[in-house]
């Protein structure tokens, strides 16, 4: 698989690099990893920290900046960030209202990020975390690591990261976070794997004419495999399965997110499908975002994230944000 | 008895296993994993290796101990914490004591096998490194050499086990058929004893 990198050694630290002289509003420790608002610690407000592996760009670095994330610590591709990084980065933006991680729930982003917590509390800085477990594809029982983190990160670090900037409290923009995690549902589908620099090839072996439904963001298989599906059959299976888990009674955000690999061209006719079964359903939609948020390298495919909101998300949803990967009203 | 230099050739001999092994180790992770087992381990045992023979640490316990704060810093994923522990907490049990003995050696790395499974919440069978560790700890009585067969023979037995802990267990009956990363490093870990003792 041809790449568009110079070794697989250094793809990530090369990244950091070029969004250092894009991005001067961010700084950038290549060297330490981790990417951090220019202007932090911003006196008198919570600070909120994210972090994973690389691969899912925009996120998490391309979350930083006002009204989101205040820093983000970018790990090998696919494999949590270190201890390290999260305290160096809490240190950074933490004004003395605390600092809120943001971890997606995957077993080593939450012992790092555990780890983290209780370092950084020794140093004095208050922690307080919020897990994200939207995907519907995974049972969540005893017998599995639990649900994944996907899509609905960008919903609890936008939305959360809104709360932080009106001055809230930390234990508010906890409460935030939680509440949008629990409120938020995504089913994913892939129509290739992705293949990571350090492999080479593709991490798993999809034929022409099938699908996987039920993906993760780390290009691991699904949960079922069929033959290929129209958009149109994709959005019924997908949305289904959310609102089969979460029957919405509040109008939903609806996030149609492109896994790296699938032209904006087919995202937005996916979406017109996703919009389609939600009016059929029922279900008023509040807003929409279409395109490529978390994604899974050059995997092709989609997921739909769901997020039910009240007034008050939504009015923080709307609220100004500046970053690299999310852009409005400033 | 083993001492400072016993370990400090325990952890070198593992380096080199999992060098020797990266590229399996990856393999076996890209159909129930995301396919970066090995060169995650490599990192975080060169970074062993050099931390060990810059700060020469002069104790058994000294020594397991700086070696799992290493790969804390930079393996990251699950094995970095979980493998960081295993060695931490092994270290931390056999005490400031300049040499030790193989029933004291057994008893550590039992208490740092309880450490893995506290932090993880994986239990034998759970198709994860314990299946791998618990069987070498219960052998190790026995000798290195009964360790690693335990350890190499409980790696092979994840294969036709359902994962229920890990990135794996996402796969649900997908992920029976196909044998453990994690058992698998766990048994080169275990391996490594055998020729740090020029068995």
């Amino acid at each position: 698989m041809k790449m568009l990198i110079n070794v697989a050694e250094s793809v990530v630290t090369d990244a950091l690099r070029g969004m250092a002289a894009a991005h001067p509003e961010l700084v950038v420790d290549v060297e330490k990893r981790v990417i951090v608002r220019r202007d932090a610690p911003v006196e008198g407000k919570v600070a909120l920290v994210s972090g994973g592996g690389s691969g899912h760009e925009p996120l998490h670095g391309g979350f930083v900046g006002p009204g989101m994330l205040s820093a983000a610590c970018p790990g090998e591709v696919f494999t949590s960030p270190v201890p390290d990084q999260m305290v160096r980065a809490a240190a950074a933006v933490d004004s003395g209202a605390g600092v809120l991680f943001i971890v997606k729930n995957y077993t080593g982003d939450v012992l790092n990020f555990d780890m983290a917590a209780e370092l950084a509390e020794d140093e004095g800085i208050q922690v307080a975390k919020v897990l994200v477990n939207d995907d519907v594809a995974v049972t969540d029982s005893l017998y599995t690591a639990g649900r994944r983190g996907t899509g609905a990160t960008l919903f609890v670090e936008k939305i959360a990261g809104a709360a932080a900037d009106e001055g809230q409290p930390l234990e508010r923009v906890e409460a935030i976070g939680r509440q949008v995690n629990e409120n938020s549902r995504s089913f994913g589908v892939a129509l290739s794997a992705c293949t990571t620099p350090a492999k080479g090839s593709p991490t798993f072996d999809l034929p022409p004419g099938e699908l996987e439904l039920g993906i993760g963001i780390h290009g691991e298989p699904g949960r079922e495999r069929r033959a290929m599906m129209t958009s149109g059959e994709i959005a019924d299976f997908a949305v289904g399965a959310i609102l089969e888990d979460m029957p919405p009674r509040n109008p939903v955000l609806v996030l149609v997110n492109g896994m790296g690999g699938t032209p904006l061209l087919e995202l937005y006719g996916f979406n017109a499908e996703v919009q389609r079964v939600l009016a059929e359903r029922g279900v008023n939609v509040a807003h929409t975002l279409v395109g490529n948020y978390v994604t899974s390298l050059d995997m092709a495919g989609a997921s739909v994230t769901l997020c039910q909101v009240d007034e008050e998300l939504l009015r923080l949803w709307n609220a100004p944000v500046k970053t690299p990967g999310l852009r409005w009203g400033m | 008895m083993l001492d400072a230099d016993f370990f400090r050739r325990w952890m070198t001999a593992t380096a080199a296993a999992v060098d020797r092994e990266a590229e399996r180790l990856t393999a076996l992770d890209s159909p129930i994993g995301d396919a970066d087992h090995g060169s995650n381990l490599q990192r975080g045992f060169n970074a062993v290796t050099a931390a060990v023979e810059k700060e020469s640490p002069q104790t058994p316990g000294a020594v397991l101990m700086l070696a799992g704060r290493q790969l804390i810093s930079t393996v990251g994923g699950a094995s970095g914490p979980l493998y960081g522990t295993l060695l931490r907490r092994t270290g931390k049990a056999l005490g400031e004591a300049g040499e030790v003995s193989e029933d004291q050696f057994a008893q550590a790395l039992r208490a740092g096998v309880d450490a893995v499974m506290a932090l993880g919440g994986a239990a034998p069978g759970d198709k994860t490194m314990i299946d791998a560790l618990v069987p070498a700890v219960d052998a190790l009585g026995d000798g290195f050499t009964a360790a690693r067969a335990a350890a190499e023979e409980g790696a092979l037995a994840t294969t036709p086990l359902q994962a229920r802990k890990g990135r794996a267990s996402y796969l649900g009956e997908r992920s029976i058929g196909h044998q453990d990363p994690g058992a698998t490093s766990s048994a080169l870990l275990i391996a490594g004893l055998v020729e740090a003792n020029g068995e």
